[in-house]
């Protein structure tokens, strides 16, 4: 009797168990990603329609399916407004039960989605936005920043061309708050190496003409001259210093933030020499060119280190799906932070505590254009950065998640 | 010698570099001043037309050979007929409707332009070479100046003043001015009134496309080089006065270098001060500087 009893009880304790897995399983029986990224204005061709791609290929070789479930995929132009982000991710939150929010270029955007992600619990996984502040002083629990940060590009370029002997700088700053955490991560990094700041001038977001700001840049007599903006306006920022000679002149242009596709439509003998600093490049080792050739063949480009890194960080996402059976925002990401992370694009990838992927980053160079040799033939890499080296130190993070002991 | 603690050349180089901007402007102004003149239309495509006459002058020289000199004849020539196609078939319509149906019209078909060249070049742009003769700095003795930007500024002054005169001086721009005045009078004297409506809005649209032209070694060639310009052009447009010759191009000038001096001074306002400006002129004289009250 009293073993039927144990037995009887056993079943219900199994039974319920069993109930509340079910429950904790993938919700809504489908696994949705929400792709929330800019896909018609300045940085549509760093991130835009191919990082749509790149997740269409994510989804492709995981067979559609993660735990047995369909996966779905949305996406929406967030049109590089905090706004529209925030409305979009609620209402996919609330309505479509959108389970992960991707890409999210533009700081703006992607802190106002985190915002949301606070109160809703869904996972975001941060590729095309750069500031610092993801992981640092704004950082929360189910945030994933993947490909790159303001302070991992102002240690790669910074020092580097500080060492190179470029110890006076003046900044042209996209006037928003990406732009503003470079040029101040920059900042330090070359105070710290012994340079100086001489000077700074917020310019629009996004302006067109910019040798005006190049003027004021060249008046300064400052040795290096920081750009501390992305997509076209760096673009725009490099042709205006190449028309007015400001390598001529004895200053040196420090892109930092440059993407494949800014070199591209620049063209070499435009950008050639520039310094800057990467997460990806598509040229690296046999694993990284077999990736980038099947990106290639589905877009006629090669791809940028945002949309390469949205492919990445969608496996590593699904993996962790596959392995708790669940689609619960704080319980994938947590065993997201405790799987290692390597594939084509991550070298000695880890997630920390605080959110921020840490990975091998690249200082490169760009090629002259007798040394290029192929379409697409770029970078030179100068130095594999370590991960540890390149990222802010969990010692000097302001993150709430940090446990200091 | 120094103002307001920036020296002298600083600020007379800026100054320099404003009045290149303001040539686009008044280049841009200009054609919309015209065509708003004649034909009611407030033509919101005019930004779409500057891309495309970029965009022309970069497909012949990547595709067709044909180098930046005869693009700058070319390029407007095409994209003016383009416009002229466009008058005829759609807005020919609307001359008898409100002028919100005019811009509503323009404003969608610009969209549309711009979004094709999105989905077809994406919006980085492509690279136009400076040409050959007029690559390298001129020394102004306060600073050095890239020869192409001189160039800018010269045939953009030129180009406005020959319209002025035509428009002002000859029996062209009198029918033109009398159509504008009273076309069914005009059409009663025995002139083709409505062959003279496509053609001025065809050479309007031809001005965008040679802005664009100018614009092209200057800027990246992309889809959206238009419209960021488009909205600072229609500002200046109400400052000077809607639909006055002279209005536009004065002010055109005067408004790239009063911007030119806002980056100097005070930079993170530089794409604000225009609107200022507007909103002030709009209170204290609703016709614009050079308008005329009706």
């Amino acid at each position: 009797m009293h073993f039927a009893r144990t037995l009887a009880a056993t079943a219900v304790t199994v039974a319920l168990t069993a109930g509340a897995a079910a429950h904790a399983a993938i919700s809504d029986d489908a696994v949705k990603i929400g792709i929330l990224t800019d896909l018609s204005g300045t940085y549509s061709d760093l991130a835009g329609p191919g990082v749509v791609v790149a997740a269409e290929m994510a989804i492709a070789d995981v067979g559609g399916k993660v735990a047995g479930k369909p996966v779905v995929l949305l996406k929406a132009d967030h049109q590089n407004k905090a706004d529209i982000a925030a409305n979009k991710a609620r209402e996919w939150g609330d309505v479509e039960k959108v389970d992960a929010y991707v890409d999210l270029v533009t700081t703006s955007t992607a802190l106002a989605v985190m915002e949301i992600a606070k109160q809703n619990q869904k996972v975001v996984l941060i590729s095309g936005a750069g500031s610092s502040r993801i992981t640092n002083e704004d950082c929360n629990p189910t945030t994933v920043h993947w490909t790159y940060d303001t302070y991992a590009l102002a240690k790669g370029t910074g020092s580097a061309v500080v060492k190179e002997g470029g110890k006076t700088w003046f900044f042209l700053t996209a006037d928003y708050a990406f732009g503003q955490n470079l040029q101040k991560d920059v900042a330090a990094v070359v105070e710290a190496n012994g340079g100086k700041v001489l000077g700074a001038v917020k310019h629009p977001f996004p302006a067109s003409d910019f040798s005006s700001f190049i003027l004021q840049a060249q008046a300064s007599g400052a040795q290096v001259i920081g750009l501390a903006n992305a997509g076209s306006d760096t673009t725009n920022a490099i042709k205006a210093a190449n028309e007015f000679g400001v390598v001529q002149g004895g200053q040196k242009l420090a892109g930092l933030l440059v993407f494949i596709s800014d070199v591209h439509s620049l063209g070499l003998p435009v950008a050639q020499g520039l310094t800057l600093t990467t997460g990806f490049y598509w040229d690296y080792d046999d694993k990284t060119r077999e990736w980038s050739k099947r990106f290639f063949d589905k877009t006629g480009k090669m791809p940028t280190m945002v949309q390469a890194g949205v492919y990445s960080s969608l496996m590593h996402y699904f993996k962790a799906i596959e392995a708790t059976g669940s689609d619960d925002g704080p319980t994938v990401v947590k065993k997201m932070k405790e799987t290692p992370v390597e594939d084509f694009f991550a070298r000695n990838g880890k997630i920390r505590e605080d959110g921020r992927m840490v990975h091998d980053m690249y200082l490169a160079e760009v090629k002259k254009p007798a040394e290029s040799k192929a379409p697409w033939d770029y970078y030179k890499i100068l130095r594999v950065i370590p991960g540890d080296e390149a990222y802010l130190p969990l010692a000097e993070s302001k993150c709430p998640l940090v446990k200091k002991s | 010698m120094d103002l307001f603690n920036i020296p002298l050349p600083a600020i007379l180089s800026q100054l320099v570099v404003g009045l290149i901007n303001g040539s686009f402007y008044a280049l841009l102004s200009l054609g919309l001043a015209i065509i708003f003149g004649l034909l009611n239309i407030i033509n919101f495509a005019h930004g779409a037309q500057y891309m495309l006459g970029a965009f022309a002058a970069w497909f012949g020289l990547q595709y067709l050979g044909i180098n930046y000199w005869v693009a700058l004849l070319v390029a407007p020539l095409a994209v003016g007929a383009f416009g002229m196609l466009l008058e005829r078939t759609m807005l020919s319509r609307l001359y008898r409707e409100d002028h919100l149906y005019g811009l509503l019209l323009t404003f969608g078909l610009a969209l549309i332009i711009e979004g094709l060249f999105v989905q077809g070049f994406g919006v980085s742009g492509n690279p136009y070479a400076t040409p050959e003769a007029l690559r390298g700095p001129v020394n102004l003795g306060f600073m050095m100046l890239p020869k192409y930007r001189l160039w800018v500024i010269v045939v953009s002054v030129v180009v406005c003043i020959a319209c002025w005169l035509v428009i002002e001086r000859t029996k062209l721009g009198a029918y033109l001015r009398a159509g504008t005045e009273n076309p069914r009078l005009l059409q009663a004297f025995g002139v083709n009134v409505p062959l003279m409506i496509t053609l001025t809005y065809g050479f309007g649209v031809a001005l965008a496309a040679l802005a664009g032209v100018l614009a092209a070694p200057i800027f990246q060639v992309s889809p959206k080089m238009g419209s960021d310009l488009i909205i600072v052009v229609f500002a200046v447009v109400v400052i000077g006065g809607m639909g006055s010759i002279l209005g536009s191009i004065v002010t055109g000038l005067g408004l790239g270098v009063i911007e030119g001096a806002t980056k100097v001074v005070w930079p993170e306002a530089s794409n604000t001060v225009i609107f200022v400006i507007m909103a002030i002129v709009l209170l204290v004289r609703p016709a614009g500087l050079f308008g005329k009250e009706k």
